[in-house]
């Protein structure tokens, strides 16, 4: 990671005071809250997070052993800040902005420490098409070129915190990320690449409300609870429910242009199987490697604790500038619990008051400063871009009340609840859809009415009323056994059931069933619905549920969501089901 | 080498050195008793004024007119290839009556973090012989797969027999063992050596035995130090390697001593807010290296205080591990041994280590169908005891009946016995086929066809 070079000036050295941990002390220094700090003779990176008196605290982003009390430590006067420009999709980055396939050529396998890599090449040539002209007046955050980056399209902004100006002379062809491709009228130069401190967010014109969904493919997701483009959800649950299942399910499919996908404090293994199949999927859109619209930030559990607290900036600030070019970002953090946890252990070795479980009492301020990153908005440019945040959370012991999945809940507008249970019975996704909710559902009305059928906000709520009814029905079974239920209930329980196996239920791991789109979870939904008015009237002739039950066409349906080309199969099935309905009343 | 006798205060395993020159962070140190004997610690906090050091033996016999040494490097231990057959202490010193290790290379003990850049993925199924494992919860090279379990169940049994047992299909190469105990008793841990030895596995074991009175403290280096070894093993050598640690709860009880002692504002439970780190510091020296040929996998157990899964100590390292192994005291009462409830049990990693040309093309789904299965049947068993099996429905009389053939035929097996990964996959179907077709709705009908009993003698006879 670089720092802004702004406001640099020269500064006096510091010395080491005492050492604990990674919260290190350092006195006779000059320094400003969050500005970055070398420490020790090895000049390890810092972050100065407390001034007291004489004292300068600074949270250290690598190992502290072996570093002694009276070493130097200087102030690069800079804040924490990330590279952007070109080279920054299919790379994987630590918490803080350094690639980790250079740190493995500089420092082999192991993470060791005390070695500096730039986010971006700044060797590489990348061709720059100018969009501006000479005379062109420019405006903070305006295009000034392109770069072909992958198949995406890296649009080269203006920095957004300059004034205006006009262009005087503006290159095109190749050049690194360095070299001055827009020199204004008044004597200003700007390379392709700019830098941005991460715990500010990137300005914009304007904050909208999401109208459109974020598609993910998945059914519960897209069917029952969705996301919109710009949105915020949590996916809280205990641990082996299924959250990262679901993280890389909706970095894999969902319709962003860009994912940014965070790894804080997670699993290394998850890690490398994150980046092993990335490269090998293909993005249902484009056709091409879904690395290609990716950038990975992989901060595991034993990495240094404090990177990991900025890995969760790092992640957002790259976000937004893919927003600011006018693209749809969706950004994944696994898990924000993780995150906090950060928070908590520096807070702790800081000796600061702790709030709720050990906390730290700006715990909520921070989770919603960050998740209200997010958003649709119209950029400074005038375009049009989203950042949607998904974070998982894991709450201790799979319990909700505790302060991490209570102070995200106050802030997200979309909650998918992770349910141990249903993992158990291997129902995946385990995303219980009694307790799970999404506030865009008023907002997306319209799209699902014109996009996928005027039919299909009815028959949402129609899935959701048979689910509601099955669970309260459910309890009666519990008691006295599902025979002495009324006929038309046991209907509904049937209906419920093929609602929950047939549709809810999706596997991963299946080439068909991984992603599903708007139409065929309409057709789905529909078939089921079919299959439910038949049944009831059936039952109203005089059919019993024993009879009803035997429809063989029924057992059937399960199988559509295997099928790729599922519209013909789906139409035998729906007439074979109309059939033996048919015969059943005659009968009757 | 310099030595202070500037102690100012002991508290636990806490000693407080004043008036010290720059003191690296993590130091390692040596106090000398005035008899002579030497304690070693490890710094945890540094200033101008004040140094912390904590001791890893008992502070018994310490005083203010011990000597302070700081030797000027963090812990470091010996390492080399004469360490396999060998029974160390838990702080790594021979205790097998044998000589010194004679190292060929010495590392630092806490390790560094494995790139996940440089990470192998881990695919390579390993083959326990024992059903509920690698029919349902399977284990691949590299993974860290924990046993939950509770006291007086029989984990250890279970670590045995996995250690005895596993071995890549396929492949000649035994696996070397690293074991590591922490707080167990010297009767737990004598179980364990006279298995070591009766099968031979000792002569590939390295052994590090932390006993129940021996130092609690000493436990924090011990898991350490046996991950190292596993570390130098599997990366410069080349083997696989498998650990066991035993008990993370000691491990745990241990780390929140040292935390009380320190005054640190504690977490859930008194446990220490870091409590997730420190495991991760552990645990995710798991894994593999691309382009290396050697392996860590590591079998972690722990006795759930309470039988409770939401416990500090079971809950951050089931976040942390690649899912669990849940010992259950319900079905070790029924008398079914390995009594391994494979509800809550879970192989986040499974899916990378079976299928076509690792286990049979059937096997995820079969699992899956298992699982679905014995859940509902095992739901089935609550309103049984209210209604009685009469008011069941045939399709709920038929999971019932599964979900105890589930129990005695799948899960129950001896001590000795090594399934293989077919013979499980045809235990399983053959259970599967007391159920009617029409309900096997996780499996395909292609595969139901080719694996399903019926269909199968169906087809030889036509």
């Amino acid at each position: 990671m670089e720092v802004t070079t702004k406001h640099a000036k020269e500064q006096k050295q510091g010395v080491l005071k005492r050492i604990a941990g990674p919260v290190v002390t350092a006195v006779n220094l000059d320094a400003h809250m969050y500005d970055v700090v070398k420490v020790g003779k090895e000049e390890l990176m810092g972050e100065v997070i407390k001034i007291q008196g004489e004292s300068v605290i600074i949270q250290v982003y690598e190992d502290t052993s072996g570093i002694r009390p009276g070493e130097p430590v200087s102030n690069t006067g800079l804040s924490l800040a990330v590279e952007l420009g070109p080279g920054l999709l299919t790379s994987i980055y630590d918490g803080i902005q350094r690639p980790l396939s250079v740190l493995v050529d500089k420092m082999g396998n192991f993470i060791e420490r005390g070695v500096t890599a730039p986010g971006l090449s700044h060797d590489k040539k990348w061709t720059f098409k100018p969009l501006v002209k000479s005379g062109d007046k420019v405006e903070p955050g305006a295009i000034l070129g392109e770069v072909q980056e992958t198949n995406i399209v890296h649009k080269v902004m203006l920095p957004p915190n300059v004034k205006p100006g006009t262009v005087k002379t503006i290159k095109s062809g190749d050049y690194t990320i360095d070299e001055i491709i827009c020199v204004l009228e008044d004597g200003r130069e700007y390379p392709m690449i700019q830098r941005w401190p991460v715990r500010v967010p990137r300005p914009v014109k304007e904050k909208m409300n999401p109208t459109i969904p974020l598609i993910t493919g998945q059914r519960i997701l897209d069917g029952l609870f969705p996301i919109a483009k710009g949105g915020t959800a949590a996916i809280p649950g205990p641990f082996g429910s299924g959250k990262t299942v679901t993280q890389q399910q909706l970095a894999k499919w969902s319709d962003a242009e860009i994912v940014v996908y965070i790894g804080c404090g997670e699993r290394g293994n998850e890690m490398t199987e994150v980046l092993t199949e990335f490269p090998h999927l293909e993005d249902p859109k484009s056709g091409k490697p879904l690395m290609e619209r990716t950038v990975l930030i992989a901060n595991t559990s034993n990495m240094p604790v404090a990177a990991r607290e900025a890995s969760v900036y790092t992640g957002i600030t790259i976000a937004e500038y893919f927003r600011d070019m006018g693209y749809d970002v969706s950004l994944m953090a696994d898990s924000t619990s993780r995150w906090a946890e950060a928070m908590r252990e520096i807070s702790s070795r800081l000796e600061e008051m702790p709030g709720e479980e050990g906390y730290p009492a700006y715990l909520a301020a921070r989770l919603s400063e960050f998740y209200e990153r997010a958003g649709l908005v119209k950029t400074l440019n005038g375009a049009r871009g989203s950042v949607s945040v998904i974070g998982a959370v894991s709450p201790p012991g799979g319990d909700f009340s505790e302060p991490v999945t209570q102070n995200t809940l106050r802030i997200v507008k979309v909650f998918w609840a992770l349910d141990a249970k249903l993992s158990q019975r291997r129902h995946f996704p385990a995303i219980n859809w009694l307790n799970s909710y999404s506030l865009y559902l008023e907002a997306l009305h319209d799209y699902y009415d014109k996009e996928v059928s005027p039919e299909w906000n009815t028959i949402r709520s129609w899935a959701m009323e048979i689910l509601q009814k099955e669970a309260e029905l459910q309890e009666i079974v519990q008691l006295v056994g599902s025979d002495a239920l009324p006929e038309s209930e046991q209907v509904t329980i049937e209906v419920a059931r093929m609602i929950r196996e047939i549709f809810l239920q999706q596997n991963a791991y299946d080439a068909v069933d991984t992603f599903c789109d708007m139409k065929k979870q309409y057709a789905m939904m529909k078939a089921i619905k079919t299959y439910a008015e038949l049944s009831y009237s059936a039952q109203l002739v005089g059919v019993s549920p024993a009879q009803i039950n035997a429809v063989k066409a029924k057992n059937e349906l399960a199988q559509i969501k295997f099928i790729k080309d599922y519209t013909p199969e789906l139409a035998k099935i729906m007439k074979q089901m109309d059939d033996e309905f048919n015969t059943l009343r005659s009968a009757a | 080498m310099k030595e202070y006798r500037t102690i100012s205060k002991i508290a636990g395993p806490l000693v407080f050195v004043e008036k010290t020159e720059p003191i690296a962070y993590g130091e390692l140190v040596n106090i000398i008793l005035a008899d002579g004997t030497t304690k070693r610690g490890q710094v945890l906090d540094t200033s101008d004024e004040l140094v912390v050091v904590q001791i890893f033996e008992t502070t018994a016999g310490i005083g203010r007119d011990s000597g302070v040494r700081f030797t000027g490097e963090t812990i470091k231990m010996p390492v080399g290839r004469e360490m396999l057959g060998r029974i160390l202490s838990g702080g790594g010193k021979p205790i097998d009556g044998g000589p010194d290790i004679v190292p060929e290379k010495r590392l630092d003990i806490n390790g560094a973090a494995i790139n996940p850049y440089a990470r192998g993925m881990p695919a390579d199924f390993i083959q326990t012989g024992i059903s509920t494992i690698d029919g349902t919860n399977t284990l691949v090279r590299g993974q860290k797969l924990p046993i939950f379990s509770g006291a007086g169940l029989p984990h250890n049994n279970v670590a045995l027999q996995i250690a005895r047992q596993a071995k890549v299909p396929g492949s000649t190469e035994k696996f070397a063992v690293v074991f590591a105990a922490m707080g167990i008793t010297k009767e737990e841990a004598n179980y364990f050596m006279q298995d070591f030895e009766r099968t031979g596995a000792l002569e590939r074991a390295v052994v590090f035995l932390n006993l129940a009175d021996d130092p609690a403290v000493e436990r924090i280096i011990t898991p350490r130090l046996a991950l190292t070894t596993a570390e130098y093993l599997a990366f410069e050598l080349g083997m696989h390697v498998l650990v066991i640690l035993t008990d993370m709860t000691n491990y745990c009880e241990a780390l929140r001593q040292i935390g009380a002692a320190r005054e640190e504002v504690p977490g859930r439970r008194g446990y220490p807010g870091y409590m997730y780190t420190d495991l991760a510091n552990l645990y995710e020296r798991a894994g593999m290296i691309k382009g290396q040929k050697g392996s860590v996998t590591q079998i972690p157990i722990l006795t759930m205080p309470g039988d409770d899964i939401t416990h500090p100590i079971a809950d951050l390292t089931g976040y942390i591990t690649e899912g669990q192994i849940v010992v259950n005291r319900d079905l070790h009462r029924k008398g079914i041994y390995p009594p391994i409830n494979v509800l809550p049990s879970l192989s986040r990693l499974m899916n990378l280590g079976i299928g076509k040309g690792k286990t049979r093309e059937d096997h995820k789904k079969v699992s899956d169908q298992m699982y679905a299965g014995y859940a509902e049947g095992n739901d089935l068993r609550g309103l049984v005891a209210i209604v009685g099996k009469d008011a069941l429905s045939e399709r709920d009389r038929l999971l019932l009946e599964f979900a105890d053939l589930f129990e005695s035929r799948f899960v129950r097996q001896g001590y000795d016995e090594d399934r293989s990964i077919e013979d499980t996959l045809n235990l399983a179907w053959d259970l599967l086929a007391t159920l009617p077709v029409e309900q096997l709705t996780r499996i395909d009908r292609e595969l139901i066809n080719k694996y399903h009993p019926k269909f199968r003698t169906g087809a030889k006879k036509e």
